[in-house]
């Protein structure tokens, strides 16, 4: 095993913030994908033994868990480039607030259901609020259940009211994401860091966030459409996250199967 | 650097996220003004600071807002660097925020969730409660922190005032629910942590005093009982006490 593992998901956003922040670094490390619709591997399994989820970053053996606390690691582990979080006090606390705001604003509306994906007694919490009852049974439906709900769900789940007051909400926290953007040229200032590594990789799910609930983020948030198509030019970005086109296939997928038009 | 003047918090008397951010200026020797937020009315200064969760506490040094307590402790530590609350390795700093990340995403709300349900809810609610301090025993126990005096180390840390301060609610509810929570048979390392935490002179000038807490969970668990019409389900907080049981459990609050 090399000295640095990233326990991985092709599609996880969560998974390629820490790919970002690595490549940032020009840290070397073994990607190994782990089989989320199966059996979770022994390794996964022994590192994070709490939740028992992808990203988790091995180094010299030892386990980093949670997607930004991964981030700041890989930052502090090699602190003599690429910083990813200001110097600054100050300035380091308003980027570990706001990629707490993304985390939090990212995750499902449905706040109970804390996702261990892979329980069945999850999956029900997850159900709770959901009109359409899912086999339990079928590792692809638990797969795409934690899809579902984690992703900013609402946007393509719902239907008529539900979803336009869902897109509402969704505009709002683009707004705020703009008014905190303002000028810059990343979140961070002049330097790409924490911030932008926390949401660049839902700049691939801002089509299918459009088509399925009919606004455009260009419109509502012209200067953090900007910022995601500067995002998309770092090698880092481009070389981690989804294409817009696999990702809106993984949602008409998803669609289909729960019979939302 | 500002002389320590500059510093104000505002906060809520029962609210452990307040807690937090108190006992770390106290561990830190920082002076700073102290202003009471009415959580369901906040005031001004509130709002104009934390304008998208408007939530307690919030930190203000030299007028600049600093909100989230986990947030406003690692900002603490790095601008003040005696007696260092963080741990300076990376790995360790990793695991620390892990934990913290564990407390307010599993622990703090298994715990919400047994003061406000009854019944088969409440029972397994308190399930949930154990099943999360049996993942933290074993760690104490023979994990990362395993033949330590606290999770900081041999001084309290991060780590320790995020879950010192929220844990005399079990206490609390314990009395308050006629519910077991922290047995000190099956959780002996925790138990032990939590009387040594308790006992640290900074700790007994920040929590509030037991019956302070006790008089006010009754009060806010009868106004509950009253809204569920006394049945057996977890009982949805509504607006009037969504504040109240925020604040008391600290699920959401900053």
């Amino acid at each position: 095993m090399k000295a640095v593992v990233l326990l991985d998901f092709w599609a996880s956003p969560f998974g390629q913030r820490c790919r970002i922040a690595l490549a940032e670094k020009g840290v070397e490390y073994e990607y190994r994908e782990e089989n989320i619709l199966g059996a979770k591997s022994p390794l996964l399994l022994k590192s994070n033994p709490v939740y028992k989820k992808i990203p988790v970053l091995i180094h010299d053996g030892k386990p980093v868990c949670e997607s930004l606390i991964i981030v700041q690691y890989i930052d502090e582990a090699w602190p003599d480039r690429a910083p990813l979080l200001p110097a600054d006090p100050y300035a380091r606390a308003q980027a570990r607030f706001w990629a707490d705001f993304v985390d939090m604003k990212v995750r499902s509306p449905y706040a109970d259901a804390s996702h261990e994906f892979d329980s069945c007694s999850s999956l029900r919490i997850a159900t709770n609020n959901c009109a359409q009852p899912v086999c339990s049974q079928h590792p692809l439906t638990l797969f795409f259940m934690y899809q579902f709900f984690e992703y900013g769900s609402r946007l393509w789940k719902l239907k008529g009211e539900a979803q336009a007051a869902a897109k509402e909400e969704f505009i709002l926290i683009l707004k705020l994401l703009e008014g905190e953007l303002g000028a810059k040229k990343y979140f961070g200032g002049d330097a790409f860091g924490f911030v932008d590594i926390a949401l660049a990789p839902f700049v691939s799910w801002f089509y299918s966030y459009e088509t399925c609930a009919g606004f455009s983020i260009e419109e509502a948030a012209p200067k953090v459409a900007a910022w995601g198509k500067r995002c998309m030019d770092r090698k880092s970005v481009a070389n981690a996250v989804s294409h817009p086109d696999k990702i809106y296939e993984m949602v008409g997928v998803l669609k289909k199967k729960f019979g939302v038009e | 650097m500002d002389p320590p003047s500059s510093l104000k918090l505002l906060g809520s008397w029962a609210d452990s996220h307040t807690h937090r951010v108190q006992l770390a200026l106290k561990l830190k020797g920082l002076e700073f003004e102290y202003q009471e937020e009415d959580v369901i009315n906040p005031s001004p200064a509130l709002l104009l600071h934390n304008p998208i969760y408007k939530k307690v506490p919030v930190l203000l040094h030299s007028d600049r807002p600093v909100v989230e307590s986990v947030v406003i402790l690692q900002y603490i530590d790095e601008t003040w660097a005696d007696n260092p609350i963080m741990p300076s390795d990376p790995f360790e700093r990793a695991v620390a925020r892990f934990w913290c990340h564990f407390a307010e995403d599993k622990l703090a709300p298994a715990v919400g969730a047994v003061f406000s349900s009854s019944g088969e809810g409440q029972k397994a609610a308190v399930d949930q409660v154990h099943d999360n301090l049996k993942l933290l025993e074993r760690e104490l126990r023979d994990g990362a922190f395993k033949g330590q005096r606290f999770f900081g180390g041999e001084k309290i840390g991060l780590l320790d005032i995020v879950l010192g301060c929220g844990s005399y609610w079990l206490a609390v509810f314990e009395e308050v629910m006629e519910v077991k929570l922290v047995d000190p048979g099956t959780f002996p390392v925790f138990h032990a942590w939590l009387k040594d935490f308790e006992e640290q002179n900074e700790v007994k000038e920040t929590i509030p005093a037991i019956d302070k807490l006790l008089e006010y969970a009754r009060g806010i668990r009868q106004m509950m009982l009253r809204l569920s019409n006394g049945t057996s389900t977890t009982v949805p907080a509504t607006a009037g006490t969504t504040g109240a049981i925020n604040v008391a459990v600290d699920g959401s609050s900053g």
